[in-house]
């Protein structure tokens, strides 16, 4: 295994004074053995400095990513504005930065509710089969809705209600998070159900059963983690679907208002000047992409540190 | 017989409905036990051998109420477990527990040792994580697997020591019955006879009675007390153990044996052996009368129209056969 044992010319003593045996936990484990996966600690490191540069970098910078000075506008590159400034004269570090938490927040609220309502549906419709059938025709229903006319009907209708409610930025970040949300669940749904299926049949659940253990504890501690593998794919790849289809939805014009930077509404905004200041683009559209490669390496390093079997090697 | 039954099973049934097209019409019945009934007195084993699809795992299941019986009932220490609740069949489970036929299977490769054997007292018992831990090393030890074990995972071990897991997770709540479903069927040889000998230790030492369910009659012979065969659902044969091996009645019971090799070369050169011809018959559609008239080699056209009575030819030793008579030879 990864720990060396503790070893010990004597070890009836060091046996008697150690605790004997410690019970080593699942998650020091996974943890264990995550670290040593190259490319999902590299993601880590990457996403936790795009989390950090974006919620405690703008209190650091001299440039406020809203107000406008005309006097510097459509600045290329410089040691002042490394990534220019827009026709406003706003440093784009500073709305990257901005930009980058309600990216990032919408990320991972929208994969977290995706994945959670993916999963919950997936387990229920494999484990009781009274529902199988209900659940299923019902993610059917929601593969088959069009999402992008759908999302503007669902924007006309309550963007107006949503902003008067919580504030025209909570609103709209409820309202994007719950589409988001909402409408990419059904991928998990059915992956987690056709492993529930073929988990639910194999012997250690029986055993279970026959320990007496209660059908809340048998999805928990026996089918649950042993569908973890796609639920962490799921997860990475919703994050990242999460992060584009928000940029899309403020590409759009849909998401955001205008002076409420995102990484998708400053590559809107940008894409008119690409040839006077392509740093604009360059810029919010490189963060998004390392954002969801360095996802996808995390998702990846947890799956294999979730499987014991790899976790050996 | 005795007066301390612990298990007593009458006319069991368990038929699997066969549906067909989209509305689920149900076109007819997998009779995997059709009407079954023994008795297992308290510190006993009650062998049940039979071939593959004989319905033997089935009535371990049944019996466990893993599966809910189509029909008869089972009363475990005078308690009908068919009419217990949920909630009270979950306070029973502690008395009777299960070991898995496949120790690749039956434990969940993303739990430690430790967590494996602990389940059942996490869920029965309300100790300290401190008092678990001793007594999953109590039990490992008990089983011959050493307490620093108790952190690994299930692929580090092999076959053998996996079935050892499996068994001190259902020695974990004290049970009185343990039905052990094919427990050496996927072992080695050389491991078989050490997980039985440790079956038989264990037995002593915390008076289990056992359902031990196999198709090796070698291995019954050696471990059980009375053996019950089992032919396409239903028990052919049921008697004691010397009884059985020395004055088998039942034309299948004889075929069995005789497909059995004999330690000895100079014997089984010699010996006769009775072949089988053909598989057993589809559960689904069963024969009529007898269900092994098919393949008897005794058959007579009785056997094919009347299903045989249960019949005892000696005390504590039934047949279901139309040519055995009642007590004779």
């Amino acid at each position: 295994m990864t720990e060396p044992e503790a070893t010990s010319v004597d070890g009836v003593v060091e046996a008697a004074d150690d605790e004997k045996v410690v019970h080593r936990s699942l998650w020091g484990d996974v943890w264990r053995q995550f670290r040593r996966h190259k490319g999902a600690m590299a993601g880590l490191i990457v996403l936790l400095f795009v989390s950090i540069a974006s919620f405690v970098g703008p209190l650091l910078l001299p440039y406020d990513a809203v107000e406008a000075d005309i006097k510097m506008r459509n600045q290329g590159p410089s040691w002042k504005h490394p990534l220019g400034t827009d026709n406003l004269g706003r440093d784009m570090v500073a709305r990257s930065m901005v930009g980058g938490r309600i990216s990032l927040l919408v990320a991972i609220t929208a994969m977290g509710l995706a994945v959670s309502l993916g999963t919950t549906v997936g387990i229920l419709a494999g484990f009781y089969r009274r529902l199988d059938g209900l659940l299923m025709r019902l993610t059917d229903m929601f593969l088959a809705l069009p999402v992008l006319p759908l999302l503007m009907v669902i924007f006309m209708l309550f963007r107006d209600s949503l902003r008067a409610a919580f504030g025209p930025e909570q609103g709209i970040f409820m309202l994007i998070v719950l589409i988001i949300g909402v409408t990419s669940w059904m991928q998990t749904a059915r992956v987690v159900r056709g492993e529930v299926l073929t988990i639910k049949q194999q012997e250690f659940v029986a055993a279970a059963h026959s320990i007496g253990t209660r059908k809340r504890n048998v999805i928990f501690r026996h089918i649950l983690p042993n569908c973890m593998s796609p639920v962490m794919v799921a997860a990475a790849l919703g994050m990242a679907v999460a992060i584009i289809t928000e940029s899309a939805l403020s590409f759009l014009g849909l998401g955001f208002p205008s002076d409420f930077p995102t990484w998708g509404r400053l590559l809107y905004d940008g894409k008119d000047f690409i040839s006077i200041t392509p740093m604009r683009v360059v810029g919010p559209g490189t963060l998004i992409s390392l954002t969801v490669l360095s996802v996808n390496f995390i998702g990846d390093g947890l799956r294999d540190a979730l499987d014991p079997k790899l976790r050996s090697r | 017989m005795g007066t301390d039954t612990l298990v007593s099973v009458r006319d069991l049934k368990k038929h699997f409905p066969v549906t067909k097209g989209a509305l689920r019409r149900k076109v007819g019945a997998v009779r995997a036990v059709d009407g079954v009934s023994f008795d297992i007195e308290r510190g006993q084993t009650l062998g049940l051998v039979g071939e593959s699809g004989s319905g033997k795992s089935t009535i371990g299941r049944t019996l466990l109420r893993l599966e809910e019986p189509t029909e008869g009932t089972v009363h475990f220490d005078g308690v009908d477990l068919g009419g217990l609740s949920p909630g009270d069949l979950r306070k029973t489970r502690p008395r009777m527990q299960m070991v898995f036929q496949d120790p690749h299977a039956c434990l969940n490769p993303r739990m430690t040792v430790s967590s494996i054997i602990g389940e059942p007292l996490v869920e029965h018992e309300s100790m300290s994580s401190k008092e678990r831990n001793a007594r999953v090393e109590e039990l490992l030890g008990l089983v011959g697997l050493k307490a620093e074990h108790a952190n690994r995972y299930p692929h580090e071990f092999s076959g053998g020591q996996r079935q050892r897991i499996g068994i001190a997770r259902a020695i974990a709540l004290n049970p009185d019955l343990i039905v052990c479903d094919e427990p050496i069927a996927a072992l080695d040889v050389s491991i078989q006879a050490q997980v039985v000998n440790l079956m038989e230790e264990l037995q002593d030492l915390l008076g289990l009675t056992y359902l031990f369910i196999s198709h090796d009659l070698g291995m019954v012979r050696h471990i059980a007390d009375r053996v019950a065969v089992m032919y396409l659902g239903r028990i052919m044969e049921l008697a004691d153990v010397d009884a059985l091996y020395e004055d088998p009645r039942h034309p299948y019971t004889r075929a069995l044996q005789s497909s059995a090799p004999v330690p000895d070369p100079v014997v089984e050169a010699t010996r006769e052996k009775i072949v089988l011809e053909g598989d057993i018959p589809s559960p689904s559609n069963p024969p009529s009368g007898c269900v092994f008239s098919t393949r008897c080699p005794e058959a007579v056209d009785r056997c094919r129209s009347e299903v045989p009575v249960w019949r005892e030819v000696s005390p504590g030793h039934g047949v279901a056969c139309h040519l055995v008579d009642a007590p004779a030879s």
